[in-house]
């Protein structure tokens, strides 16, 4: 009893950071419960998963099937449905990502289980599982609990702590592929790369980076004017990609770049935790942002909180009179 | 092409000062505004889209109260053709999973070929009420689209993943599709537009209408519970720098440039 199962997540090729994660935070749960801590690996030929995977679990469940090369959401349905109900874990995570999303909440419902959705911590009080998760673009958190009976759902949010190093060597058990055939009525066709652009702004050492609080695209010269001043090169967060003043290849977050640049001047930005994930590396992050509450000052080391129509400008100007 | 599109009226909450209400389950939202969920206005656009592309119809399907008129009026401005609204305090709101089951009802039965949802409500932030709604009328979906190709009896779409990468589906309809910001640009209502929609038909139902049982969408019914709110301590290392806007922009340039960061 007390069993913690983990839906392992790889795309072409490679195991994504958020398995590890829910692994390790898996591990913390599983210690409070007494439960093991499961690895579900669904792929084709993709040993050398299950061998990592082992370093964080007591066992690794694999079905090794080409059926299963490329995700699709119909597939994974079919194979993890049957395996929750026979496995009956008390709590089964699923990352919150664009794979865990399309998948979860169609889980939940066929199998009728409690199901609570991008959970970034999970306490145990009483012996009872309670999630923390947030509301109003983390601006809020609540705590949930699980009514009824085990097994639970969850999709767990990226990055919400690191990974730790792998401390278990489980055992792997091949489990038979529950499908007979491919699907039909849902068909993964291809993968396509994202656009490239003129500048790479991963290379980028200063990043100007842009937000809805700009409010419309012919304001846009007043950051043109200020990258120029910096001698840095300017990207945004996706509301301004959305609105098209960027193109797409000027993206950071989760859906766009990961950047690690000296300096990032976040402007207009609320710091919505998709936005963050592709920042919060830089080495100096400067907020400017009139909302003292924005997500945002949580990873900045500088930050002004008032009208950036009132500080750009100037800011601007300082700078071309200090760079002379 | 007969499509069904699902519209949450949302606060906006970006620059808003969020408080804990005595409750301590929900906030105060007294001083709030309010308007479509942001990927919601992208499905609007994207149904009115295909509909002007392949001819066929457009219905709004809304679970909120009455201040969610204004919203839907405007939809059916850009030209969507009619309107569900579901009002019933009896639907638990906190359980996305019973959110679905109750839009679900008022699709099943009907003829469609896709039914489309915003990828994420910018409130509450699930991401699970368009799959689930899929489940519920046991069609297939695809999550965060960024792209919709509607075919003869069948449409491909493009999936955003992390990365900007796409994830190309194809499926067959009818289906549901998640719709991810940016795939288009919602147009503004035209004037004539919203002259005509305060004709267009806007049906008010209850859950009797829907044949779904008050206690199976209830709060007692959820397998979850929202226990209570509170207000993340944000651990902020930042230095905010004080003073008039000017003093403050000429201290940042100064710490800028002589902290060696430029
Ligand atoms: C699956 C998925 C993937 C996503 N991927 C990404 C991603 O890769 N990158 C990304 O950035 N987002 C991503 N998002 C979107 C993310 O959730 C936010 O919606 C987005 O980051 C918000 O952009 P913003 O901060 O510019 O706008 P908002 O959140 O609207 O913030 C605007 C900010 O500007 C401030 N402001 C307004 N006026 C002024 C003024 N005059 N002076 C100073 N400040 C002002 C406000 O206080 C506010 O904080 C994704 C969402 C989903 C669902
Ligand atoms: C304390 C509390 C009080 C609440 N009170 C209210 C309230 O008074 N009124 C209210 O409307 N919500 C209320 N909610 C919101 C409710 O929790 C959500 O509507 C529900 O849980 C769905 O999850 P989501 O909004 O995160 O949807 P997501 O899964 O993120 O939404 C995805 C998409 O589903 C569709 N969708 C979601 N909800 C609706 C809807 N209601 N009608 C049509 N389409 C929809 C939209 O297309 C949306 O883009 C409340 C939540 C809490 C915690």
């Amino acid at each position: 009893m007390g069993n913690v199962f983990v839906l392992a997540e790889h795309r072409q090729g490679e195991l994504r950071d958020i398995t590890l994660e829910m692994l390790t935070k898996a591990a913390a749960v599983a210690w409070q419960t007494g439960g093991e801590v499961v690895a579900v690996l669904l792929g084709s030929g993709v040993d050398a998963f299950a061998e990592k995977l082992r370093g964080y679990a007591d066992r690794v469940l694999y079905v090794d099937d080409p059926l299963f090369a490329d995700y699709n959401s119909e597939k994974y349905q079919k194979a993890l449905a049957p395996l929750i109900q026979e496995h009956k874990p008390e709590l089964f995570m699923i990352g919150h990502t664009t794979q865990g999303v399309d998948l979860a909440p169609a889980l939940a419902v066929e199998l009728k289980l409690p199901f609570i959705s991008d959970v970034i911590e999970i306490n145990l009080v009483d012996g009872k599982l309670k999630p923390v998760r947030q509301f109003y673009q983390g601006k809020v958190n609540a705590n949930f609990s699980f009514k009824g009976e085990p097994p639970y759902l969850l999709t767990f949010r990226e990055a919400s702590l690191e990974a730790g190093e792998p401390n278990k060597s489980g055992s792997i058990e091949k489990v038979a592929s529950p499908l007979q055939e491919d699907i039909a009525y849902r068909r993964f066709v291809e993968y396509v790369a994202a656009e490239v652009g003129d500048v790479d702004i991963t290379q980028s050492e200063i990043l100007v980076a842009v937000g809805r609080g700009i409010k419309e695209e012919k304001n846009m010269p007043l950051i043109e004017e200020l990258a120029k001043a910096m001698k840095a090169d300017i990207c945004g967060s996706r509301a301004a990609i959305d609105a098209g003043w960027l193109g797409h290849d000027r993206q950071v977050g989760t859906s766009g770049k990961t950047v690690k640049p000296k300096l990032y001047v976040a402007i207009g930005i609320s710091g919505a935790f998709q936005h963050l994930a592709g920042m919060k590396g830089a080495k100096t992050i400067v907020a400017i942002n009139k909302d003292p509450d924005a997500p945002i000052f949580s990873v900045a080391d500088l930050g002004i909180v008032d009208d950036l129509f009132k500080v750009v400008p100037k800011l601007t100007e300082k700078l071309k009179e200090l760079k002379g | 092409m007969n499509i069904f599109v699902c519209i949450k009226r949302v606060p906006d909450t970006s620059e808003a000062i969020v408080k804990v209400d005595d409750t301590g389950r929900g906030v105060d939202s007294s001083k709030f505004s309010f308007d479509i969920n942001e990927s919601d206005n992208y499905a609007v656009e994207e149904a009115v889209l295909l509909k002007e592309a392949k001819g066929g119809n457009v219905q709004i399907v809304c679970a909120g109260t009455q201040d969610a008129d204004m919203m839907i009026r405007m939809a059916l401005a850009k030209g969507c053709d009619s309107a569900i609204r579901i009002d019933d305090p009896r639907i638990n709101e906190v359980d996305p999973l019973q959110v679905a089951k109750v839009l679900a009802a008022a699709i099943k039965g009907k003829e469609f070929d896709l039914v489309l949802t915003g990828c994420m409500a910018s409130d509450d932030g699930n991401m699970a009420v368009g799959v689930a709604l899929a489940e519920e009328l046991g069609v297939p979906h695809a999550a965060m689209v960024k792209k919709v190709e509607a075919g003869d009896g069948k449409v491909k779409v493009y999936r955003e993943l992390e990365g900007g990468i796409s994830e190309v589906v194809e499926m067959d309809l009818p289906a549901v599709i998640t719709i991810q910001t940016g795939i288009n640009e919602p147009r503004y209502a035209p004037i004539k537009g919203i002259r005509l929609a305060q004709k267009k038909e806007l049906t008010v139902l209850k859950l009797e209408d829907l044949g779904v049982a008050p206690e199976e969408v209830s709060e007692a019914a959820s397998l979850i519970a929202l226990e209570n709110f509170y207000i993340p301590e944000v651990e902020s290392k930042a230095e905010i720098l004080e003073g008039e806007p000017e003093e403050k922009a000429a201290l940042l340039a100064e710490k800028l440039v002589k902290g060696g960061l430029l």
